[in-house]
C-alpha cells in the first residue's frame, strides 16, 4: 500500500507479514474451527484491546441525531505516539453486556455515531483506526426504520473520501456491509484468526445449501478466513495470533496488533493527502475480477422485441417479413422468467 | 398488420404460464399481452409486476436514444465457488435464460432530450445479484456521467451482493459508493429509482444515495431480509414493513412514483436537477473537496450559504427555459 504510495519497493514495508497464515489454503475443518474463533466469547474486544494497546483513551458517546448506540465505541487515543480517533464494534462479555451492546450488531445510531467522530478526526487532522468485529449490522424493525443501508452507505461514503490517515483492523468477525462500514481504509488489517464475509455462513448456507447445518461448507466456500482473504487482495496484512488463538494470551494479542498498527501509521501520516485519498479510490476500485470480450451480449438477437419490430415496421414504412412478429419471441425478452417471490 | 401466422406447437403445453399470470396481489387472472401492454401493471389492482431490463429501458427512455456500453464484461469465478452447481454453470445457465451477460444494463440515452448516464439491474439475472461486472457497470456508469457531466439514472432490482463471489461482492459496495461520492463532489445529479426488490448490499450502497430516491409502489425495499428481522426482534413487523411505502414514511424514499408516471417524473426532475456547470467549480470540482481555501470545512459551509447568491452571476445556465438545479431552489416551484 504504502510502497505503492511512496513508490518504495516491497521489502521497505514496516510490516510483519507472518509467513504461516499466508501459507496453503486451510481445508475446511481448519476454517470453521478458525470461524469458532472469530466468535468466541472470551476473545478480546474492542474497548479491552483498546486498553490494551493505547496510552490514553477517552470514550465519545451519542450520535447527535437520536441516541448512543452500545455496539459502536468511538473515542480518541493515543497509540505510540500517535494521537487517533478509534471507532469500532463492541461486543459483551457475558449476555447481560450482549444484551445491553446488542451483541455487537451495531443499530444506524452506531454509524453515524462513528461517522460523527471520524468526521471530527477529519477536522483536527487525526488519523483513524477502526477496530471491526461484528456478526453483522442490526437486522430489526427499528434498525430499518432508522435508516441501515443509509447510515451503512454513508458510512462507506465518508470513509472513500476522508482526508486522513485510515487503518481498518478486522479483530473478529468480518460481517458483511455492517463491517464494510468501517473497512473502507488506506490498509485492511486482520487478525489471524478474525473472518471477512458478504453474509454469515449460515445465511449462505441456507440460501445456496438450504440449510443451515451447511454452514462449515459455506464458510470453505467463501474463502472468509483472513489468510485467504490476503490472498484474494482483500485484506492487506495478516497479523499473527498466540497459539491457541487470541483468547489464550490478550495481551500478547494485543502487542502484536499494536506493533503493526504503529508501522502503518508511521508510514501512512506522511503520505501527502490528495495522495493517500486517490489511492484508497484507487485500491477499491480495482478490487473484483471481470473479463471484458469485444463480443456483444450472448446470443440473443438485439432488440427483435414486439414494440420494437412494430416501431421498426412505422419507421421503414414497410411489412415485416415473413416471418412476423410471434408472441412467444416478443414477450420472453420483456418479461424476466418464472422466478420465486422474494 | 402482418398477418399472424398458426402456430403448429400444441396449445395445451404452453397454455396457462405462457398467456396469463395470476396476479400476486388481487388474485385475477391477467392476459400476458395485455399486461404488457399495461407495462406489466395489473389493471385491476396496481401491482407492478417485474420488469426486465430491457423492458425498463424501453419503458423509461426515448425510443432508440438507447446506446449499450460494456456489453461484454463478464462474470468470472474468484473464489472457485460451489455450491450445489458450480458458479460459472450458474452465470451460464442465467444468460441462456435471460439473454443478457450479467445482472446490469448500462449505456447513454436520453429522457425526454436531456442525455443521461444509466444502469439497469434485470432481477431475472441470478436475483439481480450485484457482483464484480454490476459493480463495475455502476461504476463505469457514475464515471461516464461525470465525465460527460450528464445526469446518472440506477434502476435496482437486486437481491443484494452475489455470495458466490464473496468478499470481492461486499467490495463492490465501496467500489460503486466510491464512485458515487465522487459524482457529488463533482455536483452532477445522481437519481436512483428502487424497484421491486432492493435489498442486501446493493440497497446498503448506491440505491439509498441517490439525491432523489423514488421507489415503485409496495416494492420490497431492506437491508435485512424480513425472516432474519423477524428472528431477531420476535414476531412483531410493523405493517408493510420494507415495502417502499414504509422507506417513504420514515424518510428514506422522496417519492412514490406509479409505473405509469415514472417517465415523467423524472423527466421533470432532470428538468430541475441539471450538472453543477463546470466553469465556476473547476476548482473544487478538480479533487472534488474544497481545498481550493485554506478553511476546509468552514469554506465548505461558506459555499452552501454563498451558492444560491453566487450562482445566478456568473455560472452561464445553460438554457434559460430551464432552472439551474440552484436557482430552482431558490424559486421553488409551488404549483
Amino acid at each position: 500500500m504504502v510502497d505503492r504510495l511512496l513508490g518504495r519497493s516491497r521489502d521497505a514495508t514496516p510490516v510483519l507479514v507472518p509467513a504461516e497464515s499466508t501459507g496453503s489454503a486451510d481445508n475446511q475443518a481448519a476454517v470453521w474451527a478458525r470461524v469458532q474463533l472469530a466468535r468466541n466469547l472470551r476473545r478480546p474486544h474492542t474497548l479491552e484491546l483498546i486498553h490494551l494497546m493505547a496510552d490514553g483513551w477517552v470514550e465519545l458517546h451519542g450520535d447527535r441525531l437520536f441516541g448512543d448506540d452500545g455496539a459502536m465505541v468511538a473515542g480518541l487515543a493515543t497509540i505510540d505516539c500517535h494521537r487517533v480517533a478509534i471507532v469500532g464494534m463492541q461486543k459483551g462479555a457475558d449476555t447481560e453486556e450482549n444484551i445491553r451492546r446488542s451483541f455487537g450488531m451495531p443499530h444506524p445510531e452506531g454509524y453515524r455515531k462513528a461517522m460523527r467522530v471520524m468526521e471530527m478526526a477529519e477536522r483536527f487532522g487525526l488519523p483513524i483506526v477502526t477496530l471491526i468485529d461484528v456478526p453483522g449490522a442490526h437486522p430489526g424493525a427499528e434498525s430499518e426504520e432508522r435508516g441501515i443501508a443509509d447510515a451503512i452507505a454513508r458510512s462507506i461514503a465518508l470513509m472513500s473520501r476522508l482526508r486522513t490517515p485510515i487503518v481498518a483492523v478486522i479483530t473478529g468477525e468480518g460481517g458483511s456491509g455492517g463491517a464494510l462500514a468501517l473497512a473502507v481504509a488506506d490498509v485492511v488489517i486482520a487478525l489471524e484468526n478474525a473472518t471477512y464475509s458478504v453474509i454469515t455462513p449460515e445465511g449462505c448456507a441456507s440460501i445456496l445449501w438450504r440449510t443451515p447445518e451447511e454452514a462449515p461448507t459455506a464458510a470453505r466456500a467463501m474463502r472468509m478466513s483472513a489468510g485467504e482473504q490476503q490472498r484474494l487482495g482483500v485484506v492487506d496484512v495478516v497479523v499473527p495470533e498466540p497459539a491457541g488463538g487470541a483468547h489464550t494470551d490478550h495481551a500478547e494479542t494485543a502487542r502484536h496488533l499494536r506493533t503493526t498498527i504503529v508501522g502503518w501509521l508511521d508510514a501512512l501520516v506522511p503520505v501527502p493527502t490528495d495522495q493517500l485519498v486517490e489511492a484508497r479510490y484507487r485500491r477499491f476500485r480495482a478490487l473484483g475480477p471481470y473479463t471484458e470480450t469485444a463480443a456483444p451480449a450472448v446470443p440473443a438477437p438485439e432488440r427483435t422485441g414486439l414494440a420494437d419490430r412494430l416501431r421498426n415496421l412505422l419507421d421503414m414504412n414497410r411489412w415485416a417479413t415473413p416471418t412476423g412478429p410471434q408472441p412467444g419471441q416478443g414477450r420472453q425478452r420483456d418479461e424476466p422468467p418464472a422466478r420465486d417471490e422474494v | 398488420m402482418p398477418i399472424k401466422l398458426p402456430s403448429f406447437r400444441p396449445r395445451r403445453d404452453a397454455y396457462p404460464p405462457d398467456l396469463w399470470t395470476k396476479c400476486p396481489s388481487c388474485g385475477e387472472m391477467l392476459f400476458n399481452k395485455q399486461l404488457d401492454k399495461a407495462t406489466r401493471v395489473c389493471p385491476s389492482c396496481g401491482h407492478h409486476f417485474r420488469l426486465s431490463a430491457q423492458a425498463r429501458l424501453d419503458l423509461l427512455l426515448d425510443h432508440g436514444s438507447f446506446e449499450e456500453l460494456d456489453a461484454g464484461l463478464q462474470s468470472v469465478d474468484p473464489l472457485g465457488f460451489v455450491d450445489q452447481k458450480p458458479y460459472p454453470d450458474r452465470v451460464i445457465a442465467a444468460q441462456t435464460a435471460t439473454g443478457l451477460r450479467d445482472a446490469a444494463v448500462r449505456g447513454i440515452g436520453a429522457i425526454d432530450g436531456h442525455p443521461v448516464s444509466v444502469c439497469v439491474m434485470d432481477f431475472g439475472f441470478m436475483g439481480g445479484s450485484m457482483g464484480a461486472v454490476v459493480g463495475e457497470k455502476v461504476t463505469r456508469a457514475a464515471e461516464d456521467a461525470l465525465a460527460r457531466r450528464i445526469p446518472l439514472l440506477i434502476v435496482s432490482a437486486s437481491g443484494g451482493a452475489r455470495m458466490q463471489e464473496g468478499t470481492l461482492a461486499l467490495m463492490q459496495l465501496a467500489k460503486t459508493v466510491g464512485a458515487l461520492e465522487r459524482l457529488r463532489m463533482a455536483g452532477v445529479p445522481y437519481v436512483s429509482l428502487l424497484s421491486d426488490p432492493t435489498t442486501g448490499g446493493v440497497f446498503a450502497s448506491y440505491a439509498v444515495l441517490g439525491d432523489v430516491n423514488l421507489a415503485e409502489p409496495n416494492a420490497l425495499i431492506g437491508f435485512a431480509g424480513a425472516r432474519v428481522a423477524a428472528g431477531t426482534i420476535g414476531a412483531e413487523l410493523p405493517p408493510g414493513f420494507q415495502r417502499a411505502e414504509f422507506l417513504f414514511d420514515h424518510g428514506f424514499v422522496d417519492r412514490v412514483v406509479h409505473r405509469s408516471e415514472l417517465r415523467a417524473e423524472l423527466a421533470l426532475l432532470l428538468r430541475y436537477l441539471q450538472p453543477r456547470a463546470l466553469a465556476t467549480e473547476a476548482a473544487s470540482s478538480s479533487l472534488g473537496l474544497s481545498s481550493f481555501r485554506p478553511l476546509g470545512i468552514l469554506s465548505s459551509l461558506a459555499d452552501r450559504v454563498l451558492a444560491p447568491a453566487e450562482e445566478p452571476a456568473p455560472a452561464p445556465v445553460p438554457s434559460p427555459s430551464a432552472p439551474s438545479a440552484a436557482s430552482s431552489n431558490a424559486e421553488a416551484p409551488r404549483g
